[in-house]
């Protein structure tokens, strides 16, 4: 018959997530540690589906990136309030400890790394964009414990934020730097850098990624995540400075006005 | 049985317009871009588009000659796999009825699966039926002006009954199968045929 020849598989299962610890990560932005019984495992870059369910049975459904590493002992969202999100004013305001949702994942199989892919790693975050860079950082320096294998791999991000207290992972990011010089983290800050800011203070470029990203022959793995504008313009001009197209991989968020 | 979340209210939405959501969805006034790699840009003097039957033959047309076919609208709603909704979009294009038609009279016959190729790598299959009897265009204008390339511009596949994946951007080919083969998300998780009213999401989904 016409049906698809795909072979069958098991449904992605909708499963409670108990709230084991909240922190807060910027004025906006808040991780979400999390008891989910029954979690398949996920790969660095995966998401998940998130539902709420009200008291009359009204739903709503988001997708947020996972940010917790696949070998770190509980799974991990970290959230954005959006101004008008119907999901992330809750899971960054009422939601509290031990409170329960439900969520599916993992989901994505395309904008996902681990270390058996290779690298270099390249990653470009704008804002928020950083969570699931942030996975592959932590999968990274979690599954590549010797000098050596990080050697052999090595890891930038550019990382795009509007002002300095915007920047998420801040000082995670800076101690991953200073305990493992195969990593290097670069921010540009936007709008209000900090008064003594020597570092990058406009918008992601082409002579900025040309700055910091390898040379395309050594075919760095690309990961690029964050607003519609700033993934459209460092894919293109990545593209643009000769990386292999099929090596950028892409994700974009956000409302963006572009219609 | 959903879990009820404490605390959690909602925002039902006006719906005096009587227009309806797939389950899962929710509104949005913007147009969110999603693609997984660089936006392709072909010059319009490179472009054409084709349609290959099962036996290789190839139907071919190129910029100009595309938009000489009869041209077609679509007013409606689409809805993206990552929850967004948009009512009342409005496209103009060419319907794959005329494609096919034309393709006909140019020898490529039909099968009952067509994998759509676009440029950039990416691919995506639906069954032939639902790309016939006026619910599948090549779009080539979104809101009366040229579609924008992040958009899928010159020329994007619109198939609004199912989720917006399907309708693939930067269309350059319609392959006919003999039977359904996985396109790139579906060969990544994401569900066969995609109706979002079944919400049919992810591979395993009913």
């Amino acid at each position: 018959m016409t049906g698809p020849t795909a072979a069958p598989s098991a449904r992605i299962e909708w499963r409670s997530a108990t709230v084991r610890k909240v922190i807060e990560e910027t004025s906006s932005v808040r991780t979400l540690v999390l008891d989910v019984p029954g979690w398949p495992g996920h790969r660095a870059g995966q998401h998940v589906d998130v539902r709420l369910t009200a008291g009359d049975g009204y739903q709503a459904q988001r997708s947020y990136s996972i940010t917790s590493a696949p070998l770190a002992p509980h799974v991990a969202l970290t959230i954005e309030r959006l101004d008008d999100g119907e999901v992330s004013s809750y899971l960054c305001g009422e939601l509290a400890k031990g409170d329960v949702f439900e969520l599916r994942g993992p989901i994505g199989g395309y904008f996902q790394w681990d270390v058996s892919d290779g690298g270099p790693l390249l990653l470009v975050a704008g804002g928020s964009g950083i969570v699931p860079l942030m996975a592959m950082l932590r999968h990274r320096s979690m599954s590549l414990p010797d000098t050596a294998a990080r050697h052999a791999l090595p890891a930038r991000l550019l990382y795009s934020s509007r002002r300095w207290s915007d920047i998420i992972f801040r000082v995670e990011l800076d101690q991953l730097v200073g305990a493992d010089d195969t990593a290097q983290v670069t921010h540009t800050v936007t709008r209000e850098p900090p008064p003594d800011w020597t570092g990058f203070r406009r918008r992601i470029d082409r002579e900025m990624l040309s700055q910091i990203a390898w040379p395309p022959d050594e075919k760095p793995r690309v990961f690029i995540c964050g607003p519609t504008p700033l993934v459209e313009s460092a894919a293109t001009e990545l593209a643009a400075l000769g990386h292999d197209p099929s090596l950028i991989k892409t994700e974009r968020f956000g409302p963006t006005g572009t219609g | 049985m959903s879990l009820i979340s404490r605390g959690f209210q909602g925002r039902r939405r006006p719906d005096a317009a009587g227009r309806q959501l797939p389950p899962g969805q929710y509104e949005t006034r913007d147009f969110p871009v999603l693609s997984a790699g660089p936006t392709p840009r072909t010059p319009l003097d490179q472009w054409d588009f084709s349609v290959r039957g099962l036996d290789g033959k190839l139907a071919r047309w190129n910029w100009e000659a595309f938009n000489a076919l009869a041209q077609t609208r679509f007013a409606g709603d689409i809805h993206c796999v990552t929850k967004w909704s948009k009512f009342g979009t409005n496209w103009e294009g060419v319907s794959i009825d005329t494609v096919l038609e034309s393709a006909a009279e140019q020898g490529v016959q039909s099968a009952p699966f067509v994998m759509a190729m676009a440029d950039g790598g990416y691919t995506t299959n639906v069954p032939l039926a639902d790309l016939v009897a006026g619910k599948a265009m090549v779009a080539t204008t979104y809101e009366g002006a040229p579609l924008p390339p992040e958009h899928g511009g010159p020329a994007r596949l619109l198939v609004p009954h199912l989720y917006f994946w399907k309708s693939a951007k930067w269309v350059r080919e319609l392959r006919f199968m003999d039977a359904d083969r996985a396109g790139f998300w579906e060969s990544l998780g994401y569900h066969m045929y995609g109706d979002p009213w079944r919400e049919q999401r992810y591979t395993g989904d009913p």
